[in-house]
C-alpha cells in the first residue's frame, strides 16, 4: 500500500549546521514548541514518578517523606494471590479475545467482498460499523439491559421460544459473564475490522480472478487460492500486532462489564491497579505492577515488530 | 481504482455466463447474506428495543410486554430526564468540552506534524523520536494522577482536556497525509519564491490538507466525547462529569441492584427501567444519527493509519 515514490528521488545530504538549520526553518522550530512542551509537561514529567515502585509511597508524606525499599514491592507483588489471579485473568482473557475475536473479521470480509449487490453491502457495512462507534458506557448499559436474566431481550426471547425454562444469568454468573464478555467484544470489533482486509482486497489484481474463472475455479477455490493469499501478508502482520498487545487491558470495558458475582474473572491488570492503587491507596503496588505492565507490553511489542520483519512483512515501527 | 475493476469483473460474471452463475451460486448467496444480515440485525434491535422500552408505559414494561414496539406510548421518561435536568446538563458540558478538546488538538497536531513531515528539518528523527515514544511506554495511572494532582488540575474541566490533546497516533496519521499527499515540489516552489514555512502551510499546505483534517477532529471528537475513565480518575464534582460517565453512574447502580437481588420480582419494580432506557437513548441517538455520514473519513483515518510514516 505504501507509496515509495520518495525513496527513488536522489537525497542530497549536505551536513546543514544548526546555525543554519535555525535561521532557515525557525518557523518550523517555533511549532514544534508547542507539541513539545505538552508531551514534556503530560508525559515525560510522570515519569520520575516512577520512582515510587522502589519506595512504600504514601501519599500523605510524597516522594520526599517515603521510606526507600528497594525491591521489596515487587517481591510484595509477586507474592499477592490478587496479582496472580489478575494476570492471569489478563492473559486468558486477551488470549481468548485473540482467538475468537482476530479470524470474525477476515470472515467477515470475506463474505462482504462476495456480496453481488452494492447497495446491500454498502448499506449492511455501514450497520455493522455502528459498535465501533459507540463508548463502552452504552455497549454495556445495552449489554445488561439485554441479557438480565428475567427481563432481559434475549432471556425473554429464548423463553417464549421455549429453548430454556428458566432465564440464564449471562451476566450474574462467571462463565456466563466470560462468553458474554468475549463475545460482545467480538461483536465490537468485528465490522470495523473488515475495514483493512477489504482495502487489502480491493488490492489483488483482479486478472487472477478472471484466469481463475477461465480455468473453471469456483468461488471457494478462488476465496481460497487467490483471495486468502492476496491478504495473507495483511493477516500476519496484524495479528503478529495484537500479539503484542496480549499484556495490555481495557479499563473501560472491563470497569463496565463489572459486578460484583464475576469479580474473579473480571478483576484483571487494569481494574487491580485502579482498585489498589486510586482507591486502595497501594500506590507503590499499583505502580509497580502499570510499570511491570508497560515494560512486558513494550517488550512484546520490540518483539513482534522483530519477527514480523524477519518475516517480510513491514514492520511496525 | 482497483475497487472499480473489481466491480466490472464481477458484473461481467453475473452477465457474461449469465444464468448458469446465479444457479450455481444462489445457495452460498444466500447463506452469505442471511449471515450478514444476523448480524446486522444484532446491531440493530437492541437499540430499536431500547427505543422502544424508552416510550412506553412502566406497566407494559413490567409485565415484560415491550419487545421491538413499543406499548402504551408515553414520553414521560424523558420529559423527567429533561426536567430534572441533570443529564441534558452534562450533554452540554461534554460538547462543550468535546469542541475545545478538538480545537486544541488539531492545533497542536498539525504544530507536530507539519515541521516532522519536512525531511529537510534538521533533528527530526530525535524530535519525533521524542514525540512518540509515549505511545510505548506509559509511566501508568498513579504518576499520571499524582502529576494532575502536582499541576492542580485534578476536578476541573482542564484535566479532561490538557492531558490527552496530543496524541502520537493522530499526529503520525497527520504526518503520513502530508508526506505523501503533498507534492514536494510544490512547497519548494513556493519557497524559492520568497514564501515563509508559515505561509506555506497556511495558504499551500492546510488548504490542501482538508480531508485529513477532517478526519483527524472526529477522531478527536468521537475518542473524547466517548471516553470516561478519566472522568473516574480525576473528577469527584458531579458538575464536571462527562454525560457518559454520569450515564454510567446511573446504570451501574441500576445493575448492582438487580445483580444483588436475585429474587426478581422485586428488583424488577424498583428499577426505573423505562428511565434509564431513555437516559441511554438520549446519549446514544446523537452518535447513532452523524455516524453514516463520518464514517467515510474514519475510514479514510484507518487506511493512512496502516500506511507507516
Amino acid at each position: 500500500m505504501a507509496k515509495k515514490s520518495d525513496a527513488n528521488k536522489v537525497v542530497v545530504r549536505t551536513k546543514t549546521t544548526w546555525k543554519h538549520a535555525l535561521k532557515r526553518d525557525w518557523q518550523l522550530y517555533l511549532l514544534l514548541l508547542f507539541p513539545l512542551a505538552m508531551v514534556f509537561i503530560f508525559n515525560y514529567a510522570a515519569y520520575p514518578g516512577l520512582r515510587m515502585v522502589f519506595m512504600d509511597y504514601k501519599p500523605a508524606k510524597g516522594y520526599d517523606g517515603s521510606e526507600w525499599v528497594g525491591l521489596a514491592t515487587f517481591v510484595k507483588i509477586f507474592k499477592d494471590a490478587d496479582f496472580h489471579r489478575a494476570l492471569k485473568s489478563s492473559l486468558a482473557f486477551n488470549l481468548l479475545d485473540l482467538i475468537i475475536g482476530f479470524p470474525m473479521p477476515i470472515i467477515l470480509a470475506l463474505m462482504l467482498n462476495e456480496l453481488r449487490y452494492p447497495k446491500f453491502k454498502k448499506v449492511t457495512q455501514t450497520i455493522l460499523y455502528l459498535p465501533h462507534f459507540l463508548s463502552w458506557v452504552i455497549i454495556g448499559s445495552v449489554a445488561y439491559t439485554m441479557f438480565r436474566t428475567s427481563s432481559g431481550l434475549v432471556n425473554i426471547a429464548l423463553m417464549n421460544a421455549g429453548v430454556i425454562e428458566q432465564g440464564i444469568n449471562f451476566l450474574g454468573e462467571k462463565w456466563h459473564w466470560a462468553v458474554t464478555y468475549l463475545l460482545v467484544g467480538v461483536w465490537q470489533g468485528m465490522g470495523w475490522g473488515t475495514i483493512i482486509y477489504l482495502a487489502a482486497i480491493t488490492g489483488i489484481s483482479g486478472e487472477l480472478y478472471e484466469a481463475a474463472m477461465i480455468d473453471g475455479a469456483g468461488r471457494w477455490k478462488r476465496m481460497w487460492h487467490i483471495t486468502l493469499p492476496g491478504i495473507k501478508s495483511t493477516i500476519v502482520t496484524l495479528l503478529i500486532m495484537n500479539l503484542g498487545r496480549i499484556m495490555g487491558s481495557n479499563f473501560e470495558r472491563l470497569d463496565q462489564f463489572g459486578n460484583t458475582q464475576v469479580r474473579d474473572f473480571q478483576y484483571q491488570l487494569a481494574i487491580y491497579i485502579y482498585d489498589k492503587g486510586l482507591s486502595g491507596g497501594k500506590y507503590s503496588m499499583a505502580t509497580a505492577v502499570g510499570l511491570f505492565q508497560s515494560v512486558v507490553g513494550l517488550i512484546l511489542v520490540l518483539l513482534a515488530d522483530k519477527v514480523a520483519k524477519k518475516l517480510g512483512e513491514d514492520g511496525l515501527l | 481504482m482497483a475497487k472499480k475493476k473489481e466491480e466490472v469483473i464481477r458484473g461481467a460474471e453475473v452477465t457474461s455466463d449469465g444464468s448458469r452463475a446465479i444457479n450455481k451460486f444462489r445457495i452460498s448467496d444466500f447463506v452469505m447474506m442471511a449471515i450478514i444480515v444476523i448480524l446486522c440485525l444484532t446491531c440493530i434491535l437492541p437499540f430499536i428495543h431500547l427505543a422502544a422500552k424508552s416510550i412506553s408505559s412502566d406497566a407494559a414494561v413490567v409485565a415484560k410486554r415491550v419487545f421491538l414496539w413499543p406499548k402504551g406510548v408515553t414520553f414521560a421518561a424523558y420529559k423527567s430526564i429533561f426536567v430534572d435536568g441533570g443529564l441534558t446538563y452534562s450533554m452540554i458540558y461534554s460538547v462543550i468540552v468535546t469542541l475545545i478538546f478538538t480545537l486544541l488538538g488539531m492545533v497542536v497536531c498539525t504544530c507536530a506534524a507539519y515541521p516532522l513531515s519536512k525531511k529537510r528539518l534538521k533533528g527530526r528523527t530525535f524530535f519525533t523520536f521524542l514525540l512518540m515514544f509515549p505511545m510505548y511506554f506509559g509511566a501508568g495511572l498513579i504518576p499520571a494522577y499524582l502529576l494532575m494532582k502536582d499541576l492542580h488540575l485534578l476536578d476541573t474541566m482542564w484535566v479532561l482536556i490538557l492531558p490527552l490533546i496530543y496524541s502520537p497516533y493522530n499526529m503520525l496519521i497527520m504526518k503520513t497525509s502530508l508526506q505523501t499527499s503533498i507534492p514536494d515540489s510544490l512547497e519548494e516552489s513556493a519557497f524559492l519564491d520568497g514564501a515563509s514555512n508559515f505561509q506555506i502551510l497556511f495558504k499551500i499546505v492546510l488548504p490542501l490538507s482538508k480531508p485529513v483534517l477532517a478526519t483527524l477532529s472526529l477522531f478527536y471528537a468521537v475518542g473524547r466525547w466517548n471516553a470516561y475513565a478519566d472522568n473516574k480518575y480525576y473528577i469527584k464534582t458531579d458538575s464536571l462529569k462527562m454525560a457518559q460517565y454520569k450515564l454510567s453512574q446511573m446504570v451501574s447502580s441500576a445493575s448492582e441492584a438487580q445483580t444483588i437481588s436475585l429474587s426478581e420480582a422485586a428488583a424488577v419494580t424498583s428499577t426505573p427501567e423505562v428511565l434509564q432506557a431513555a437516559a441511554i437513548m438520549i446519549v446514544t441517538i446523537p452518535i447513532i444519527c452523524i455516524y453514516p455520514f463520518l464514517q467515510k473519513y474514519f475510514v479514510k483515518g484507518v487506511m493512512i493509519g496502516a500506511v507507516k510514516g
